[in-house]
């Protein structure tokens, strides 16, 4: 019953002003032998019953989530004269790779409150709260977790990024990198107005080893004592085979 | 060209890795070692996770050692008797490094046991090497014959003793079981072969003639660094074979070049070049424990060393 009342509120109840409607250029990348890299295009419209409202711009914010994964951020310090890992705090989910494109600079178009809800921010997006309680500022460990991946290029903030035509379309051109991990990305597509979110639009994109890279690498997990036998088998074979080239160049 | 490793999950340039695997087996191939000291630390500077390494390092070392040992065996100069007595001790101490290896990933302290490893071992073995090879080749200049070293050591009043026809040896099946013992702890720890600690172990512990010795060296260290590449599979799932084959390809060959330029070196150079860049990787780890890193903090997957 509740299900009905909430399924005719969405059809009949006061239609909201503006919709997103997304698409993907592709909703799968395979990760071949030669993968290097990968361009996808999220592009889409805003739909709306009424005319452009006036008075506030329309803004565009589009991100781009790796899977989410504990990482385990450890720090040196030194100890009787050796620089060696002493603290760690594990930051409980963090994207593999995460990309936030806008139409301007984000909390020019994004209020902190609505950060807050939508989780949109980079800082937002990353879940810490199981630090251990000996180590007090644990907060600079999640900082250098964003600061380390954002110099190899996993983390990005691309302000400007998203194209936005007559405040009706929109594209964001998002490269995925070469180091790309298997899983699950996430796109999410929010329109703003006066730095509150009117709606969101979520897409999924499949990333998936292919060919050889699946072999291997499904080999190495499932059967890991076959798997260790040929790469012992490979190494023999090949040691033997050079010897026994150079020997026929030799003669 | 750009290859995906599928278990290192990163991509890195196939030739690139040719050329580490070529450039590592003429090193193996020109010492006798099996070059896994020098492939480690050079596949963490690429950015390969620093397990995965270790355990396609010691695949990598397979290969060129069987490489390597085939043409001493063609030789006669391989001691399969002794071999097979370091070889014993080489798997009991690869199942101990194994648990090692393990047990101090969870505590997150592996990086230190590694380097500090690497740096005391290392150094003491290329300072050694250096001092005994400059002597060497100081008596060799001014002429005088070398000095016999057939003493009665403290190996030769062991009990179990047995001939070693190959090495001309009769000594106590102790002393080389505890050789094989520790180096197959460090193999499985620092997934080297253990060869650059092993020769000179063999020469200078043991008593065994150097021309029987590099040979030996290599034939128990295709079944230490075998195990070691099979347990790190098994147990860490951390042998990336793409990753493997191009440095296989590279290290074969590579040995093979580097034994035709080892024919044409004298005996005491090629001891101090080897000493030399034992000594260079040593200062290398030891500058990164010593002086203060770029950056303090690193990352590594949860539940993934």
């Amino acid at each position: 019953m509740i299900r009905w009342l909430a399924l005719f509120a969405l059809i009949g109840g006061p239609a909201m002003a503006e919709e997103v409607v997304a698409g993907l250029s592709r909703d799968q990348v395979a990760i071949t032998a030669n993968f290097d890299g990968s361009d996808i295009l999220i592009y889409g419209a805003v739909k709306r019953e009424t005319a452009i409202p006036t008075g506030s711009a329309l803004e565009v914010i589009v991100t781009v989530e790796g899977p989410l994964k504990p990482i385990v951020v450890r720090r040196k310090s030194r100890e009787a004269g050796l620089w060696i890992n002493t603290d760690s705090v594990t930051v409980d989910s963090a994207p593999s790779f995460y990309e936030v494109a806008t139409t301007g600079p984000l909390y020019d178009v994004l209020s902190y409150t609505e950060d807050l809800r939508h989780r949109i921010s980079l800082t937002r997006m990353i879940r810490s709260v199981g630090a251990p309680s000996e180590i007090a500022d644990a907060e600079t460990f999640k900082e250098a977790l964003m600061r380390i991946r954002g110099l190899r290029g996993d983390y990005r903030l691309t302000e400007g990024a998203v194209e936005l035509a007559e405040e009706t379309l929109f594209r964001a051109d998002i490269d995925l990198p070469a180091n790309l991990t298997e899983g699950r990305y996430t796109a999410r597509i929010f329109i703003l107005r006066d730095r509150k979110v009117v709606d969101v639009g979520t897409q999924i994109i499949r990333v998936r080893k292919v060919g050889l890279e699946r072999a291997l690498w499904g080999l190495a997990t499932k059967e890991p004592a076959l798997y260790g036998l040929l790469s012992l088998i490979i190494a023999v074979a090949a040691g033997w085979a050079a010897s026994a080239a150079f020997r026929f160049i030799r003669n | 060209m750009q290859l995906y490793l599928p278990i290192a999950e990163v991509s890195v340039n196939a030739f690139l890795l040719l050329g580490l695997g070529g450039l590592v087996g003429i090193m193996s191939g020109l010492f006798g070692v099996g070059g896994g000291f020098l492939i480690t630390p050079l596949l963490f500077f690429i950015g390969v996770p620093p397990t995965v390494a270790v355990a396609t390092g010691a695949n990598q070392v397979v290969a060129s050692s069987v490489s390597g040992v085939l043409a001493h065996l063609r030789r006669k100069t391989v001691d399969i008797r002794m071999g097979t007595v370091l070889l014993a001790g080489g798997i009991a101490g690869s199942a101990l490094g194994i648990w090692a290896f393990n047990t101090l990933s969870r505590l997150g302290q592996i990086d230190l046991v590694v380097q500090l490893a690497y740096v005391l071992f290392l150094g003491t073995v290329g300072l050694l090497m250096l001092q005994e090879s400059l002597r060497a080749m100081n008596r060799a200049r001014r002429g005088a014959p070398a000095t016999a070293r057939r003493q009665h050591m403290w190996v030769h009043r062991m009990p179990l003793k047995v001939k070693f026809r190959t090495s001309g040896l009769y000594i106590s099946v102790i002393p080389p079981f505890l050789v094989g013992l520790g180096v197959g702890v460090l193999a499985a720890i620092m997934g080297v072969g253990g060869g650059f600690i092993m020769v000179p172990a063999m020469i200078y512990l043991l008593g065994m003639p150097t021309k029987v010795v590099v040979g030996t060296s290599l034939f128990q260290i295709i079944f230490v660094a075998g195990f070691t590449t099979f347990m790190h599979a098994l147990t860490n799932q951390s042998v990336d074979l793409m990753l493997a084959v191009l440095l296989i390809a590279g290290g074969v060959i590579g040995a093979q070049i580097g034994t035709r330029i080892g024919g044409r070196l004298k005996a005491e150079q090629l001891r101090i070049l080897l000493a030399v860049l034992v000594l260079a990787v040593c200062a290398r780890v030891a500058f990164d424990l010593l002086v203060e890193p770029d950056d303090l903090y690193s990352l590594s997957i949860a539940g993934r060393p």
